[in-house]
């Protein structure tokens, strides 16, 4: 799960992390209001959207008077914003960040990610903060620093003298730095993020150290026990649709193709995605219904393939080992009585002779297909308006 | 021979008296698995499937002798249950729960680490199918009868994906020695890699099929391993060539973030390191088969 810029500063602050002065605002009165009660003679208004690259698509503003404010407000909310890592659809502004412009000398960057290979959580630091880490790696990867978390003791502060030292810091600069990276740390921890950015860290002339950016992204399993992290959601910054399968239990992500897929199981459902690009076709979506598909869970799941309107065919491909054929059956059943696009259903596993049954019963137009091959070449036809 | 269990193997449930725990612990004794008891802590004491149920772990260690268990515990407590079973002395413990979090998972490694290579518990999963040696034992929830008694060894993150393959082996008339659901989380029990070592040390074991997802290094790193190490063939396959960047398809690991992440990627990188590739999904059991003709 993601989180705002403005969440991710209030997070970071309880943990010690130095932030510019700021605060959220809904609308251009709210944003003068704001700059009046922050004082100071230059502000930064900032997009609040769940996506990296605003700077360089004009969703952060510099002001210099009140007037400024209004209408850089009045331009930003309501707008659609597209960056580079939001997708050509962009993401809605409605909420922006008003904060005390402060002059800077340096910028760094500092990262904390999930190591998959080590296991651990790794810390990484930059000296050319501002630029994204993928082109710092790419363009300067000597000046890329970074640490391994031991997890039974956690990070510790020389760890972190060292990474702020060979980021070329004075020693008043190296202490404040440590302040923030031991914050970030102890709040990707203490909260199971799996991602805290700080792009960039800046240096003030007077040796202050300050996060200007943050962002933080959440372990979706720890939600249970982070309470106050799942209150952040904003569903407006998440496709409709995968909200909505999300509370149903099911995994959703919507594409651009024209064949419906529900599948069970991830990794089944992504080479069957696959068969049917091979045969010809696109899929709409990746859908896993999950183990312990109810008959209620395949109808929402027909309901959330169907909510996509350049969906054409359907192609159900169900290996059940802890789901059972015929309850698929059932649910597949229902949800095609009143279907008006070709539906393909391929059944396998656990009792799926009586699965096969229940479809062969019903009397409804469904076609059958044996085998994965079978099944997508199916469906591709199906799609194109062909007999298969 | 096989990896990991036979009809020998003693194993207990630990959540063993919940609904989920109670309808598969009854589909391996049917199976013909060696469960010997279960664990659900305060209802020690009590028969459940006509086995004994213990309070700890340690208690039905001393009790049964067991070596291996399956653990259906939810989330929350499932690090608290493998960490446990460590300390009890088992050897094995198949974790099926899906929905745990990553830095849960990363404390269990490391908490594993206490105990020297030789006595170290092998944990497979979480959020997986669990192992099978077709005709001998099933630790988890797979459908049994798909599976015929042979020599390909399967690891898979996906568990229908690993159905999928042995499906397809069996109308071929090709069987399986052991199967292994790694799961698909970003940071799981075992690896491609701890499995490949155990296939290769297998007599019976005469080929191995690696079923590989978008995300992570693993299947990279067991590509290379398999490269230097390995005298059996390894068929490969990744699925996902349709998964688009930056975007969660279904398990929690299986994402595309950095370099190498890619269905395409992986599927060159296995290629390079001379494992036979399976085009697509449809194609494994017709790859397996022309491996093992090569032999």
């Amino acid at each position: 799960m993601d989180i705002h810029e403005y969440q991710a500063k209030e997070l970071l602050a309880r943990f010690g992390v130095p932030i510019p002065r700021g605060s959220v605002a809904y609308s251009p009165d709210q944003a003068v209001y704001v700059a009046t009660e922050l004082g100071g003679w230059h502000w930064a208004v900032k997009a609040q959207v769940h996506a990296g690259g605003r700077g360089k698509a004009g969703g952060i503003r510099l002001c210099r008077t009140y007037g400024e404010v209004a209408q850089a407000s009045k331009e930003l909310l309501g707008k659609t914003l597209v960056t580079a890592q939001t997708g050509p659809e962009g993401k809605l502004v409605q909420r922006l960040y008003i904060e005390v412009a402060e002059p800077f000398e340096r910028e760094i960057y500092l990262g904390l990610v999930l190591d998959r290979k080590a296991q651990r959580i790794r810390v990484v630091a930059s000296a050319e903060g501002g630029m994204e880490i993928e082109d710092i790696a790419k363009n300067k990867p000597e000046s890329i620093r970074q640490v391994q978390v031991e997890p039974a003791v956690g990070l510790q502060p020389f760890q972190a003298r060292e990474l702020a030292f060979g980021l070329g810091l004075n020693i008043k600069q190296v202490s404040r730095a440590v302040t923030a990276i031991m914050g970030c740390y102890r709040a990707f921890r203490d909260l199971d993020a799996t991602m805290v950015e700080i792009n960039p860290l800046v240096v003030t002339k007077d040796n202050r150290v300050l996060a200007l950016d943050a962002k933080m992204s959440f372990d979706d399993n720890a939600l249970f026990r982070r309470p106050q992290i799942s209150e952040m959601r904003d569903p407006s910054q998440e496709d409709p649709r995968e909200a909505q399968a999300n509370q149903h239990g099911l995994n959703y992500v919507g594409l651009a193709g024209d064949i419906g897929c529900i599948i069970n199981g991830a990794g089944l459902a992504m080479a069957t995605m696959d068969m049917i690009k091979y045969a010809g076709g696109e899929p709409a979506n990746f859908l896993d219904v999950g183990g312990g598909a109810s008959p209620e869970r395949v109808a929402e799941a027909f309901r959330l393939v169907l909510s996509d309107r350049n969906v054409k065919a359907i192609l159900v491909n169900i290996f059940a080992g802890i789901n059972r054929c015929d309850w698929v059956a059932q649910g597949v059943v229902q949800a095609a009585r009143d279907l008006k696009v070709p539906l393909v259903v391929r059944l396998a596993g656990t009792n799926v002779e009586a699965g096969k049954q229940i479809i062969k019963d019903s009397g409804l137009p469904i076609i059958s297909a044996d085998t994965l091959a079978d099944a997508a070449q199916k469906a591709v036809a199906a799609a194109q308006g062909k007999a298969a | 021979m096989s990896i990991l269990i036979n009809e020998r193997t003693k194993v207990i449930v630990q959540g063993f008296t919940g609904d989920k725990a109670t309808f598969h612990a009854n589909e391996m004794i049917c199976y013909g698995t060696n469960l010997v008891g279960g664990v659900t802590p305060g209802k020690g004491g009590q028969k459940h499937l006509d086995r004994p149920v213990f309070n700890t772990v340690k208690e039905a260690v001393a009790a049964t002798g067991a070596e291996a268990s399956l653990a259906f515990v939810p989330p929350p407590y499932a690090a608290d249950a493998l960490m446990e079973a460590a300390d009890a002395g088992l050897r094995l413990v198949c974790i099926i729960t899906d929905g745990i979090p990553a830095q849960d998972m990363m404390r269990v490694k490391r908490y594993l680490m206490r105990y020297p290579r030789e006595k170290r518990t092998m944990v497979v999963g979480p959020n997986c199918a669990g192992i099978i040696s077709p005709g001998k034992a099933m630790l988890g929830i797979m459908p049994g009868h798909i599976y015929t008694r042979g020599n390909v060894g399967i690891v898979s993150r996906s568990g229908t994906l690993g159905y999928e393959a042995a499906a397809q082996m069996t109308a071929l008339g090709i069987g399986v020695s052991t199967s292994v659901g790694i799961g698909g989380d970003p940071i799981n029990g075992s690896s491609f890699l701890d499995h490949m070592a155990l296939f290769e040390a297998d007599p019976e074991t005469k080929a191995v099929v690696m079923i590989g997802e978008i995300g992570g290094p693993q299947e990279a790193e067991a590509s290379q391993w398999i490269k230097e190490n390995m005298s059996k063939p390894v068929i490969g396959y990744v699925a996902g060539l349709t998964a688009p960047k930056g975007r969660r398809m279904g398990h929690a690991g299986a994402i595309i973030s950095a370099e190498g992440d890619t269905a395409a990627e992986k599927a060159e990188i296995m290629e390079s390191y001379g494992l036979h590739v399976a085009p697509s999904a449809s194609d494994l059991g017709a790859t397996v088969a022309r491996a093992l003709a090569s032999l």
